[in-house]
């Protein structure tokens, strides 16, 4: 056993390697990408798994396209005995939602945890769904830990619940415990497991109606042995005693606890797996219990089943929390405004020790903004000019790209969902054909869930430009391979899947790739296609700049008009306005040389890197 | 030991690798610790937070209100941003040069950290004020001022950790190629730091 200091996803990933977790799939996605990664670190490079381990103990590890091909290719390895691993975030699951609903039907032989994280706040995500909410309507069991200390081993049972009773199971943290860092004792040589292998039975894995409907039943009749399981478990915990007490679960027990340390008059009660709900465990937490504060984020989920359980049972307890008002209805929790409910429920007022913030000076907004130097910056840039005075419409989607919203460019006007903007250029074309519109998504994005919408478009015949951003990376969440970069999680150098080829193929007429930074060239590939009937692409190709980290510097001549038109125009966070001067921040600065292109007077030069 | 450190700056200012070192030199000496990044979206340019609790007594990765024994701040806005954790008397080590978000170039409000700063002044009893861009100057690019930061809290005492514990760990943790600046910077805001303990 070593210790090692880790972040909470790189627990979780250590963890399933402890349980000896055989296939591990998931499509990158904050705050969950972390843990492929450490497996890669971990299992490939340092363990190195993979190098033929014989037969039934195999090991693989793999960025899929998107979270329904992780889920599914899990689920086969599932049925043959394998342990799985498969990971997302929490919107990624609406994309795995498909296969799992059925899997949580049909079940699986080997152990398959589906770590979901969640991101209150939020922080970096689309929405604050709740996956305890989608563990209860999926009907699967849900662990939901509270440190990555604790994560470590709660993964471990999590493999082993899921064995026990032939379900997957969820495992949900949150972006404070996926990106909290703390020293776990891990086991240093871990083992894949060994397994059965495939066994034939179609009554057990091709799911039929018929099928569908007694296994729904037996589910049902299931899931509360496990909460009766789940009430015995050791991360449902309780301390302290009296009329009051607090329900709590994940993250925000760190922050009750932070607030009651160890003391014995308030009772914290502790729920560890949130469902099936360990029924027993809270009746007797309940036991002499007057008033009740549920301390949660996202979803009022230990709420509404402290309710149900009241109801059910004739309780005379008063259940506090986002319901009653003594909670926040959207955004994560703090370690002080958890304090500041558990004053009001206790009825005690505390002394803070801060500094007076009234009279503050007025904070800059930082919203986050493209990398000096991004290429992004210089493919939006040229579909604005080359529609200047044109009625145009600009779908964008998830990815660095979104940023694009940003003044001054202002070139996203949609963004839903990934993969959304293709499809959505093509309603907003129904609805006004003479208006030109543009759909922008990156590499990964575009094989992840952008290649039906193509096919859609060329089939119902749509007007419409595809913008593929194409910087080789899946950029945003730190920079992972996809099968457009040749490079996969078990180390291997495989062929890349040429997105001018697959658009080809397609039928996609009009294929145009082009440099962004080559400005007139970029201007005149979208005027082309903008004069082309039919579905048109255009493939901005240029590498993100946070991998290549090109070394040019621009500088700005005593020529500079100070008339600030390179920074009205493009908004790049290199071009600073100092003591009156339009400046180049040097420290910032990749040589991208957009500028220098917008320039009135020429003033701008100096080693561009390109 | 009990030591709240909370890191704060503009995403790419390099707080990460800061807070990771104080996380292992601190480690290295036997202690607890535990810590939270910002990681995603606000690391393209937003407001970014590195919060390092060391010792026993911690329980939520984040620091509370008014608890942060000392803030290293890489950019005078947020040092304002993030004041409310810092302790009544805590120390407050920030950087004079500030980061320009694209809103404010676009309708040059003038913001240029002096007004922070100033404020700082008036509420901070334990101020060090220190200037990026001089500070790494000799060094050649203000990238490494990530470890020239905590050069200066460290020369201070208000860590509580040792110069050679994080040598040590600069030694290990960060890539040869990068090493010897980065020894140089500590060493560059160590200078800075041993001054003001002085004083």
């Amino acid at each position: 056993m070593g210790k090692e200091y880790v972040m909470g996803n790189a627990a979780i990933a250590l963890g399933a390697l402890a349980a000896g977790v055989n296939v591990a799939a998931g499509y990158p996605g904050t705050p969950s990408s972390e843990i492929i990664e450490t497996l890669e670190k971990y299992a490939i490079e340092k363990l190195h798994y993979g190098d033929g381990d014989g037969d039934n103990k195999c090991f693989h590890l793999e960025w899929s396209v998107n979270e329904k091909a992780a889920l599914e290719v899990a689920a086969g390895a599932a049925y043959a005995g394998a342990r799985t691993l498969v990971t997302m975030k929490q919107v990624g699951l609406n994309v795995a939602s498909d296969p799992l609903m059925s899997l949580a039907y049909v079940g699986v032989k080997g152990g398959m945890v589906v770590v979901v994280a969640d991101d209150p706040g939020p922080i970096s995500s689309q929405t604050e769904q709740d996956t305890r909410i989608f563990a209860y309507y999926s009907r699967l069991p849900v662990f939901d830990p509270a440190s990555p200390e604790e994560a470590y081993c709660m993964i471990q049972d999590a493999f082993d619940y899921s064995e026990k009773y032939s379900t997957p199971v969820l495992f949900r943290p949150t972006t404070r415990i996926c990106h909290a860092y703390a020293s776990i004792t891990m086991e240093e040589k871990p083992k894949p497991k060994e397994y059965e292998g495939f066994v034939k039975d179609s009554g057990r894995w091709v799911i039929f109606p018929r099928l569908a409907l007694m296994n729904h039943e037996m589910i049902e009749k299931r899931n509360p042995v496990i909460g009766v399981d789940f009430s015995s478990y050791s991360g449902n915990t309780v301390t302290g005693q009296g009329k009051k007490a607090i329900f709590t679960s994940g993250i925000s027990y760190a922050y009750v606890r932070e607030y009651t340390k160890n003391r014995e008059d308030v009772k914290v009660c502790r729920i560890a797996t949130p469902y099936p709900f360990p029924e027993d465990f809270a009746l007797k937490c309940l036991q002499g219990v007057e008033e009740v504060l549920c301390v949660e984020e996202l979803s009022p989920f230990l709420e509404s089943e402290l309710q149900r359980l009241a109801g059910v049972h004739h309780l005379g307890v008063t259940i506090l929390g986002k319901m009653t008002g003594n909670g926040k209805l959207a955004g994560e929790n703090t370690v002080d405004g958890v304090a500041a409910l558990i004053q009001e429920f206790l009825g005690e007022t505390k002394q803070k020790e801060t500094a007076a913030l009234e009279d503050r000076p007025k904070l800059p907004v930082r919203p986050p903004v493209l990398c000096a130097g991004c290429p992004h910056r210089a493919s939006f840039y040229a579909v604005k000019k080359a529609c200047a005075g044109r009625r145009a419409y600009f779908c964008g989607d998830i990815g660095c790209y979104t940023l694009g919203n940003a003044m001054p460019l202002d070139m996203v006007d949609t963004c839903l969902c990934m993969g959304a903007g293709i499809t959505m250029a093509q309603g907003l074309h129904w609805t006004d054909k003479e208006a030109a519109s543009f759909a922008f998504v990156g590499d990964s994005t575009f094989f992840a869930s952008g290649l039906t919408g193509v096919v859609n478009a060329i089939y119902n015949e749509a007007n419409m430009i595809l913008c593929v951003l194409d910087n080789s990376t899946t950029a945003m969440t730190g920079h992972q391979p996809h099968p457009g970069t040749g490079r996969n999680m078990m180390g291997h150098m495989v062929e890349k899947i040429n997105i001018v080829k697959v658009l080809e193929g397609i039928g996609v007429q009009t294929i145009i790739t082009v440099n962004p930074l080559d400005l007139e060239k970029a201007v005149q590939a979208v005027q082309t296609c903008m004069e082309l009937p039919g579905v048109k692409a255009i493939i901005f190709k240029s590498p993100c700049i946070a991998v290549t980290k090109p070394s040019g510097k621009m500088q700005i001549s005593d020529k500079c008009i100070s008339c600030k038109k390179c920074i009205r125009e493009i908004g790049c966070p290199a071009i600073i306005m100092r003591d009156g001067r339009v400046t180049i921040d040097e420290g910032l600065c990749t040589g991208c040389g957009l500028c220098a292109g917008i320039c009135p007077v020429e003033a701008i030069g100096g080693d561009a890197h390109e | 030991m009990n030591k709240n450190i909370l890191l704060c700056g503009v995403g790419g200012q390099g707080t990460v690798l800061a807070s990771k070192l104080i996380a292992a030199a601190a480690m290295s000496l036997g202690e607890t610790v535990h810590s939270a990044e910002t990681i995603g979206m606000a690391q393209r340019g937003g407001s970014v937070t590195s919060h390092v609790r060391i010792g026993e007594e911690a329980y939520s990765p984040l620091i509370p209100e008014g608890s942060a024994d000392v803030i290293l701040a890489f950019e005078p806005a947020e040092a304002v941003r993030n004041l409310m954790l810092l302790k009544k008397n805590g120390a407050m080590i920030v950087n004079r040069v500030p980061v320009k978000p694209v809103t404010e170039s676009l309708q040059d409000t003038g913001y240029d950290g002096s007004e922070m700063i100033a404020y700082l002044q008036q509420k901070c009893s334990k101020l060090v004020v220190v200037d990026a861009e001089e500070i790494c100057k000799e060094l050649g690019s203000s990238r490494y001022f990530n470890v020239a930061i905590l050069g200066v809290a460290v020369g201070c005492g208000q860590t509580g950790l040792t110069a050679e514990a994080v040598l040590k760990e600069i030694e290990t943790k960060v890539p040869e190629k990068f090493r010897q600046m980065n020894q140089r910077a500590f060493l560059l805001g160590k200078q800075i730091g041993d001054t003001y303990a002085a004083q």
